[in-house]
């Protein structure tokens, strides 16, 4: 009788022992030549061709040779080339300042405003005015104030420096912005982190300093990072108050000269510092979001 | 008769207007095991964050070896040396190692030398099947494995009560069992727990004590083959009827 079985038994059967009835995985395609080569061929050649119609367009207007003379001048960048790079190792200097400065305002901004209790009450009150005073104005604006203002007045026992009180606006404004990023970071640690700690016998400064703040930063790093990158660019605001920046050092050739090719050349320089930072952002970006896809999987 | 380790008396805790521990009186000797069960809402886990403070409650008094929670000579972290606890979710801090998650609260809250909190923690982790994975961090193991790391954690101050919440509840069907083997050790090397699960064979298995939970009232307690087998009141009787449908008794 049992020979009799309806045939699925006997697939099934086959199936669970691996047998011969199961299809096997499919090869991998072999590409020919042409397959592989020619789609990146076709979009070399289709790139060189519109983007050189583009500058063959450009270069054949009739202004094209004043515009050139006017910006492209290799001559007159070679010439301001020495002072604006002097000047961008200036604004190097103000930046990587700044940004440390930044950082560690910024948290302590973000601790203060996460400390719970009334006795704590001014510094929150101060945290919030702080941050919605800062980040509601313009940083230019705030360089001027800092940037004239305060030198002006002669302090004693205090800096008079431009650059130093320059500097001090972009910290004061550009803290605002991380305190907030910190904060989201912070807010964004899971609970029972914080009640794993409580039970544990942490304090609040402890569970803050070693539970929940390593958590925070690991997670903002990115938006961090994109802040530092803003910054980047927005330290030549200080060339306004007669900081010699790049900036700075690019327009002063250019009043002299008439000739603005030493403004395109700060520009390319502000572009050799900010596009492999902005690329190494969006690697931590991508970095980040593959630990986190990790940690749901 | 001893004095109970744990002393609940008339323990009440409102979320705002809902009454979510209503009168809970509950006694736990040394030594023993009392599982907490019943639906989910039914107050269980309020119950335990209530014991080692994680939750504040309205009336009532919790106390340890006679001394209410609320004593002032308890400091800020001696009851938490004494009472541990393990959460479903296990909380370990993702960011630290397992040797570091061990170690954490010893040495920054209790402080005990590094050297010695280290020792201690190796020794733990040996005693659990765990001692190669000290340098590992929480995502890289398994869920039974982060937590018994859990467990283990809340063992380092080496408290004399030991709340667990759901531990199993977020594991694999695969993986209950080596956590679960770990709190049958805990029970025979004496320790006093305090138990919400879902787990009616292994509360049935494990407790000393039942406690049937509904609507923040113990509705029913006794020996878990007096209770899992007779219940006497209906909602009990309902509860387990559902429990047994659903093929987890």
């Amino acid at each position: 009788m049992s020979v009799s079985l309806p045939p699925q038994g006997a697939g099934e059967g086959a199936d669970l022992d691996r047998g011969p009835r199961r299809p096997r995985p499919p090869a991998r395609k072999s590409l020919t030549a042409t397959e592989r080569y020619v789609p990146t061929l076709i979009s070399i050649a289709m790139v060189v061709l519109v983007f050189g119609a583009v500058a063959l367009t450009v270069t054949s207007a009739e202004q094209w040779p004043r515009i050139a003379r006017q910006f492209f001048d290799l001559g007159a960048m070679m010439a301001s080339f020495p002072q604006v790079l002097r000047g961008f190792w200036l604004n190097i200097q103000i930046w990587v300042a700044c940004l440390a400065a930044i950082m560690a305002w910024g948290l302590v901004l973000a601790l203060l405003r996460a400390l719970t209790g009334p006795w704590f009450a001014p510094a929150r009150v101060f945290t919030v005015i702080y941050i919605d005073l800062f980040r509601g104005l313009p940083v230019l604006l705030l360089v001027l104030i800092f940037g004239f203002g305060i030198p002006a007045l002669n302090l004693p026992g205090l800096p008079n420096s431009a650059l130093f009180w320059g500097a001090t606006a972009m910290v004061v404004s550009y803290a605002a912005y991380s305190a907030e990023i910190y904060r989201s970071g912070i807010e964004a640690v899971h609970d029972g982190q914080r009640a794993a700690a409580k039970a544990l016998g942490l304090s609040q400064w402890q569970t803050m300093r070693y539970a929940i703040l390593p958590q925070a930063i690991r997670n903002v790093m990115p938006v961090l990072l994109n802040l530092a990158v803003a910054l980047q660019k927005d330290v030549a605001l200080l060339s306004v108050i007669g900081v010699r920046d790049a900036v700075r050092e690019a327009q002063i050739y250019t009043a002299q000269t008439f000739n603005y090719s030493s403004l395109i050349a700060a520009a390319l320089l502000f572009l050799v510092a900010t596009i492999p930072m902005a690329r190494l952002t969006d690697y931590f970006s991508r970095k980040d979001r593959e630990r986190r896809l990790q940690g749901v999987l | 008769m001893t004095l109970p380790r744990l002393s609940i008396e008339g323990l009440t805790k409102y979320f705002g207007e809902v009454l979510v521990l209503d009168d809970i009186s509950l006694d736990v000797a040394p030594h023993e095991v009392v599982c907490l069960i019943g639906a989910s809402g039914s107050g269980k886990s309020t119950l335990l964050r209530c014991i080692n403070k994680l939750t504040e409650f309205d009336y009532g008094t919790i106390a340890l070896d006679g001394v209410s929670i609320d004593d002032p000579g308890w400091g800020r972290n001696g009851l938490y040396r004494r009472v541990g606890i393990v959460f479903q979710s296990y909380n370990l801090f993702p960011h630290m190692s397992v040797m570091e998650n061990i170690t954490l609260a010893p040495i920054k809250v209790h402080g005990i030398a590094r050297a010695e909190a280290r020792a201690n923690a190796r020794e733990l982790l040996a005693a659990f099947g765990m001692d190669s994975r000290g340098d590992a961090y929480p995502e890289q193991l398994s869920g039974g494995q982060q937590q018994r790391v859990a467990i283990v954690r809340a063992l380092a101050t080496h408290p004399e009560v030991l709340l667990l919440d759901e531990v199993t509840a977020a594991l694999d069907p695969e993986l209950v069992g080596e956590v679960l083997a770990i709190i049958r050790r805990l029970k025979a090397e004496g320790m006093t727990m305090v138990i919400v699960t879902h787990e009616m064979g292994f509360a049935r298995e494990v407790a000393d004590r039942v406690c049937f939970l509904s609507d923040g009232r113990i509705v029913e307690e006794g020996e878990p083959g007096t209770l899992f087998s007779a219940p006497r009141h209906p909602r009990t009787q309902k509860f387990l009827q559902r429990i047994i449908e659903a093929g987890r008794l």
